[in-house]
């Protein structure tokens, strides 16, 4: 099996409570709209779009927090599509997610040491701590960092918690959500670097999801571009980069401020 | 940076020892009552009605706040009335907290059918002017420090189960509990792990806030004569007897009111203080 | 002669030896757009909002000038620096949905400053309030400035805040990261509009950003900022061709860039990091002693 997620015809839409009559049901606002795609093992996937294309909501899918409206979505083989949370648990150690906003993702009431050594505790692992301390190691903290708190650590730090947390369970699959865009350029690049190594290292299958074409060149092997819900355009790094064929990418590429005074711009 | 975050711990702290100091030493006085005070509370004495406090000429030495009008020591009544308003606060309190929060986490956190249950059992409950209920339900259950427990605790669990519910949904809305679901948590786990330590510290605010509100719910219904039998010495009881004679004895009314008001002020103050103190995540 | 003279700026957390600004120093030419870059904490916000007198009451300014026209604006009573600033100054700031006031119509939003400071009559005040709103290319004005906030697309609020950061004709305006919060195409559109209106008005723009591409698009020149202090203020086009600052070129390093993926994303070398905290250092020094 080549292929560790086959996505087909993936659906997924909200009521609308803001339309919703008095009696009845809430009209739907749909959010995916019919996508089919495919993650090969040890691609790295770049899933982009602008706000409300719904690229948050299919990683989120993909990592089963929401559960699609209609479609399959197989994990390794495996219809995870409907799966109930008690029968998704044992799988979850394979696929982890490294969310947006550490300050969020992170319970600002647990020490660093015991957010990385949960998963590994839930999973039944033999010594949690360590397997925390080394994922610490792997991301290139200090393990002294073990017992501080989130609010103690500056952000790029604890993306790099955010990352550690993903690891420790030795995933085969990682989904990134927009994990450098609140960082500053020097903490992005370094996110960046460090997660390139790790993907070569551990072997991992990763989708990486963000807003900015110019900061996944380098990292993505293949890159989704999501408009409004569809998928307007699915091709390789260089193909796109060099020859993107749908007039949305386009217009993505041309809005990007190179620095660089030359570029003709406006 | 470090400088003015310790200026500002300091008078949280000032807070904190203030209001905590009032709280203790009324533990203590309630606790040992008998020791410390040398009259007992119900001990007449018809000669000695209206004693004015030690500082005020004519004062009866031996009765350092005086006596009311049937020359019953005030202080006496005070400690022992200490002991009402404690026990009242301490369990109407915890009861009520642990009622209502639980109730507001699940709505909150579960969502769902769950929280439709939950919130319509609020909006009716809230329905309900709270006096008109409180003295329903003791003139049902009869007078007694038990009904007036029960009162507190059907009344004011809503107070809680709002809050606590709202704390909970922006909580759950937050990044955390999907990644301790993706770490391979349960819901309920993730609940209790995640999601109460967050709430605890709204929890501890309104805990205290709502044993000020006990101690005064008692002191009512004290003041209206629903609550324990008249003989017990309670804050509102004495406040209530005082009122008659404020002009000829405005001590009779005054000590207790100070203490209701110092002991409330110090519930509230206290919450605060403690949350600010040991919360570690800096608001 | 420059519009805007910041000359000296020191500014710490009051009652404290915290610095949050180290003897800053900048020139604005009238008409000039000057970039101020650096990471989050460098003091780039910060030195936006000790112009327009907004630095929170917990920070105070220890020492420097900042002059607005030959006036030294620290030495103005609380009632002149207003007036004065009201006059010449306004702010194009980050959040497009906070910005506004949720309860109260566009219109007045607008117009305020020009019959409170400028002493405008309504009706003037509404029909210049239109014409900006014209000229920021939202259609249909009239309605727009019946609606709320809440009817109105990010990017809109974001034109209406430039059209009111307009209305008064101010001398200088202050931009705090003011496409931050957007999409890039709709970033574009919304720099393109501050670029035009920037140079039809003859404003100059202190453009607080932490992005360089935004930098080389839109302005003249630049200071680039650390921990507080500027460690290189130059000309734009020199400061991408040669970037003269070891942080600079590193920062430049790391900025991405999608047609050069192999030179950019470079992290910050530890030693540059170290060398420019050794000179916040000698900084420090040189502020306590002299």
């Amino acid at each position: 099996m080549a292929d560790l997620y086959q996505v087909e015809n993936l659906r997924l839409s909200f009521p609308d409570l803001t339309r919703k009559p008095l009696l009845g049901p809430a009209p739907r606002t749909e959010i995916l709209k019919d996508l089919t795609f495919t993650i090969p093992r040890g691609e790295i996937l770049g899933i982009v779009g602008g706000s409300g294309s719904g690229k948050s909501t299919l990683g989120r899918v993909l990592v089963r927090l929401l559960e699609p409206s209609a479609g399959t979505v197989r994990f390794d083989g495996r219809d995870i599509t409907h799966l109930a949370e008690a029968e998704l648990r044992p799988l979850r150690r394979r696929f982890q997610m490294i969310f947006q906003d550490p300050m969020s993702s992170l319970n600002p009431r647990h020490r660093i040491g015991r957010l990385i050594a949960a998963p590994l505790r839930l999973h039944g692992s033999e010594d949690p701590e360590k397997g925390a301390l080394e994922a610490l190691d792997q991301v290139g903290l200090p393990r002294s960092f073990a017992s501080r708190y989130p609010h103690e650590l500056s952000g790029g730090q604890r993306q790099r918690v955010g990352i550690a947390r993903a690891i420790a369970l030795r995933p085969d699959f990682i989904l990134a959500d927009e994990i450098v865009s609140g960082l500053d350029v020097s903490s992005q690049a370094q996110v960046l670097a460090l997660l390139e190594q790790l993907v070569a290292e551990l072997g991992l299958t990763l989708a990486f999801i963000s807003h900015d074409l110019s900061v996944i060149r380098r990292l993505c092997t293949r890159i989704l571009v999501l408009y409004r819900g569809e998928i307007v355009e699915n091709a390789t790094t260089a193909e796109l980069y060099d020859n993107p064929r749908a007039a949305y990418t386009r217009e993505l590429l041309d809005a990007i401020p190179l620095p660089d005074p030359d570029q003709p711009w406006i | 940076m470090l400088d003015g975050r310790s200026q500002i711990r300091r008078k949280i702290g000032l807070r904190l020892w203030l209001s905590g100091g009032w709280l203790l030493i009324l533990v203590l006085a309630a606790v040992f009552a008998p020791l410390l005070s040398p009259h007992g509370p119900l001990e007449q004495d018809l000669f000695l009605g209206r004693m004015p406090p030690f500082w005020v000429s004519g004062a009866e030495p031996g009765y350092y706040l005086g006596t009311d009008s049937l020359g019953r020591d005030l202080l006496a009544r005070i400690l022992y009335g200490a002991r009402v308003a404690l026990i009242v606060a301490l369990v109407a309190g915890s009861i009520t907290a642990l009622v209502g929060s639980t109730l507001g986490l699940l709505a909150g956190y579960l969502r769902g059918w769950v929280d439709v249950v939950i919130s319509r059992l609020i909006d009716i409950w809230m329905a309900f002017p709270p006096v008109l209920f409180s003295i329903l339900l003791i003139a049902v259950l009869g007078p007694g420090l038990v009904s007036i427990i029960i009162a507190i605790v059907v009344i004011d669990w809503t107070r809680f189960a709002r809050v606590v519910r709202a704390e909970a949904m922006a909580q759950g809305a937050m990044d955390y509990p999907a990644s301790a679901q993706i770490a391979g948590r349960t819901r309920l786990s993730t609940m209790i792990v995640e999601i109460l330590p967050n709430v605890l510290p709204t929890i501890v605010v309104l805990l205290t806030l709502e044993m000020g509100i006990a101690v005064i719910v008692e002191a009512i219904l004290s003041f209206v004569n629903l609550s324990i039998s008249t003989d017990d010495p309670t804050w509102g009881g004495m406040i209530s007897e005082g009122r008659t004679s404020i002009h000829q004895a405005w001590w009779i009314m005054v000590f207790p009111l100070v203490t209701l008001f110092l002991t409330v002020l110090s519930f509230s103050q206290f919450g605060e203080g403690l949350k600010d103190r040991f919360d570690p995540v800096l608001r | 002669m420059s519009y805007l003279k910041i000359s000296n700026l020191t500014v710490n957390i009051a009652g404290t030896s915290a610095r949050l600004l180290r003897d800053v120093s900048l020139n604005v030419e009238a008409g000039e757009v000057h970039g101020l870059v650096g990471e989050s904490g460098a003091g780039k916000s910060m030195i936006g909002k000790a112009v327009l007198g907004t630095l929170p009451r917990a920070i105070e300014i220890v020492s420097g000038a900042i002059e607005l026209d030959g006036t030294d604006l620290l030495k103005l009573s609380p009632a002149e620096h207003r007036k004065r600033l009201g006059q010449s100054c306004a702010l194009i700031p980050q959040d497009p949905l906070t910005a506004l006031n949720p309860s109260r119509r566009i219109g007045p939003q607008i117009t305020d400053r020009l019959t409170d400071i400028l002493g405008w009559d309504t009706k003037h005040a509404r029909e210049r309030a239109a014409e900006l709103l014209d000229e920021v290319q939202i259609p249909d004005p009239q309605r727009v400035l019946c609606s709320y906030p809440h009817e109105l697309s990010g990017g809109m609020r974001q034109r209406i805040l430039i059209a009111s950061a307009f209305a008064a004709e101010p001398k200088l305006i202050v931009a705090d990261e003011p496409t931050t919060a957007l999409d890039v195409t709709v970033q574009k559109q919304i720099l393109k509009l501050i670029k035009d209106m920037q140079q039809r008005h003859n404003t100059a723009l202190l453009f607080v950003t932490h992005d360089l591409g935004v930098v080389s698009k839109i302005c003249q020149s630049l200071s680039v900022l650390y921990a507080g202090m500027v460690v290189e203020a130059t000309d734009v086009r020199s400061f991408f061709r040669e970037p003269a600052h070891a942080y600079s070129r590193a920062l430049l390093a790391a900025t991405p860039k999608y047609t050069d993926p192999e030179a950019s994303l470079t992290p910050v070398p530890e030693e540059v990091i170290a060398a420019v905290r050794a000179e916040v250092e000698a900084a420090d020094q040189r502020l306590r002693h002299g």
